[in-house]
């Protein structure tokens, strides 16, 4: 996966370069709470049908970012541009029509307990995709079902579910409206090594079927090796590497092997 | 240079002054943090009935919720309603009936339960029981979506939660609580009658002949419309504890506490201005 980076696309000529549209674009983004500093300066490209890992320990701003995205955090200073919007000058309206082209997958799933699996996805669906009729709704939402392998829970609640069928029935409601944009937080955590290769193979998945652009905050080593285009590594709020996973496997960096040391300790007493 | 007696002294005085300055410069700035957590808590407070009462008045009104929600304030304390209500007319007549025995006005007494019942103990005790049920049930119901994320991931999803958690909730709340204060009076009397009956002989009639006789349209009216206003209050504070509770889960509970002591407050609070208003009629 790490050879395919879409950073410059190359045509079917081979003659020209096709740099490809910036999905994604934050310039210096700074932002803290109670004057502790979270990410500073921090700038970052996810470019079209491309996956990001951002790693990190806890607490390096992760999460923090993706929240900056769709404006659940308001940045001190710096830009965010998603497909040519400048997040932080919209307006309610027009922040609402592009929060529709963004699926966000929460860590906890923050699945609605208190109505079923359908109605998780009837929800959203109804309310973005207006106009489909009751047959076309039901096959949107027995479709996301069955592409992340759910289509049995259709009338279960979510506290029914395992932690692992939550992530995914959870996955099938941001992905039921069909979205541009794909940001994962921290997809595999508190997940068995099984359940989070299926995760990612999911995310995988994911992509090729609905042509997405994704962020994945993570700092499971497994689940960036198998889903990362591009990784940058996250420390202190501020970009400590870029490249793809074999550049940051390679790297001779001790913050950087001592992550991937004990991450393979981990995979190894979880095998 | 010759240093004099009082220089000494002033440089004896002087890490005392510090001290004390230091002491003072702290103190105005935890006052600060005090007042200025306060006019945020205001703010955000003002801001969010700002927001309900535009997402109230919006085009897409969440019906099916909102009738959700009248069912469940209305399935929640209904058997609580019961019981107090029932039992505050009973002990109200025992309370009352020898004391009016000894003018030998116990004739009076149907209409007097009537009256302090619809006037003022029905609505009150009623919100407060609401106020305790419902609003400690909103609070920490959102609150605990707050925590979970579930209110990040409906606006992330481009869905309004004011408009589909809150609005519905403030609307139920508003209208169910004069229909259960209502009911409360009601059983009330009923209750009032049965209390009748144990030193007495009056029939059910009689009694609610006597007491409806006592009451009239301007006893009922403003106790009935302050009961919305009850219900509105109950209903908003209790969604604006959980809306804005914190992450951990520690706020939960803080929100269930707090939606229960502050609508209680607006309660005893919006009463006492609706008696006065009553009274300047």
């Amino acid at each position: 996966m790490e050879n395919e980076i879409n950073i410059a696309a190359t045509t079917d000529a081979g003659a020209a370069t096709v740099t490809p549209e910036k999905v994604i674009d934050i310039a210096n983004l700074t932002i803290g709470f109670d004057n502790v500093p979270v990410l500073r300066d921090f700038s970052v490209q996810l470019f079209e049908k491309e996956n990001l890992v951002i790693l990190g320990k806890s607490g390096s701003g992760k999460s923090v970012l993706i929240k900056c995205i769709v404006r659940l955090l308001n940045p001190d200073s710096g830009t965010i541009h998603v497909l040519g919007e400048n997040v932080n000058e919209l307006n309610d309206r027009n922040l609402a029509e592009l929060r529709k082209k963004i699926g966000f997958l929460f860590q906890s799933g923050a699945l609605y307990d208190s109505m079923t699996i359908r109605e998780n996805l009837e929800f959203p669906l109804r309310r973005i995709k207006k106009g489909l009729s009751r047959k076309q709704i039901d096959e949107k939402i027995i479709e996301a079902l069955e592409n992340v392998g759910l289509s049995d829970t259709l009338h279960k609640m979510p506290s029914e579910l395992s932690g692992g069928m939550r992530k995914r029935a959870s996955l099938a409601r941001t992905i039921v409206v069909d979205p541009m944009i794909m940001l994962y937080d921290e997809p595999t955590t508190g997940l068995d090594p099984v359940t989070s290769d299926e995760i990612s193979s999911l995310i995988n998945e994911v992509q090729k079927k609905y042509n997405t652009s994704s962020i994945i905050i993570t700092h499971d080593i497994e689940c960036a090796r198998a889903t990362a285009d591009r990784m940058i590594m996250l420390n202190e709020g501020e970009v400590y590497l870029e490249g793809t996973i074999g550049e940051f496997e390679s790297s001779r960096d001790e913050m950087i092997q001592s992550f991937f040391k004990m991450k393979n300790v981990n995979s190894h007493s979880n095998e | 240079m010759k240093i004099t007696k009082t220089d000494i002294k002033n440089r004896i005085k002087l890490p005392k002054v510090k001290k004390h300055a230091i002491k003072l410069s702290e103190n105005v700035i935890q006052k600060t943090q005090k007042a200025n957590r306060f006019f945020l808590a205001v703010g955000e407070f003002n801001l969010f009935f700002w927001l309900t009462t535009k997402a109230t008045f919006s085009r897409h009104f969440e019906f099916k919720e909102f009738l959700r929600q009248c069912f469940l304030v209305g399935n929640k304390t209904l058997p609580l309603i019961t019981i107090t209500g029932l039992v505050i007319g009973l002990v109200l007549t025992i309370q009352s009936r020898p004391i009016l025995a000894e003018f030998g006005a116990t004739s009076l007494l149907p209409g007097m339960i009537a009256l302090s019942i619809v006037r003022e103990m029905g609505p009150v005790v009623t919100a407060l029981i609401c106020a305790g049920k419902i609003g400690s049930g909103m609070g920490a119901e959102l609150g605990s979506m707050r925590v979970s994320e579930q209110i990040d991931a409906m606006e992330v999803s481009s869905i309004n939660p004011i408009r589909f958690l809150v609005v519905p909730r403030v609307l139920a709340a508003t209208f169910m609580i004069p229909i259960l204060v209502l009911y409360a009076d009601a059983l009330g009397i009923l209750g009032s009658w049965a209390g009748a009956n144990i030193k007495g002989d009056v029939t059910f009639v009689l009694f609610f002949t006597q007491a409806f006789s006592a009451l009239g349209f301007i006893d009922l009216l403003p106790a009935v419309v302050k009961t919305f206003f009850f219900g509105a209050a109950i209903g908003f504070i209790g969604c604006f504890k959980g809306y804005t509770a914190g992450r951990g889960t520690e706020s939960v509970g803080k929100a269930a506490n707090e939606s229960v002591v502050l609508a209680s407050l607006f309660v005893i609070v919006i009463d006492l201005i609706a008696v006065q208003i009553t009274d300047m009629l």
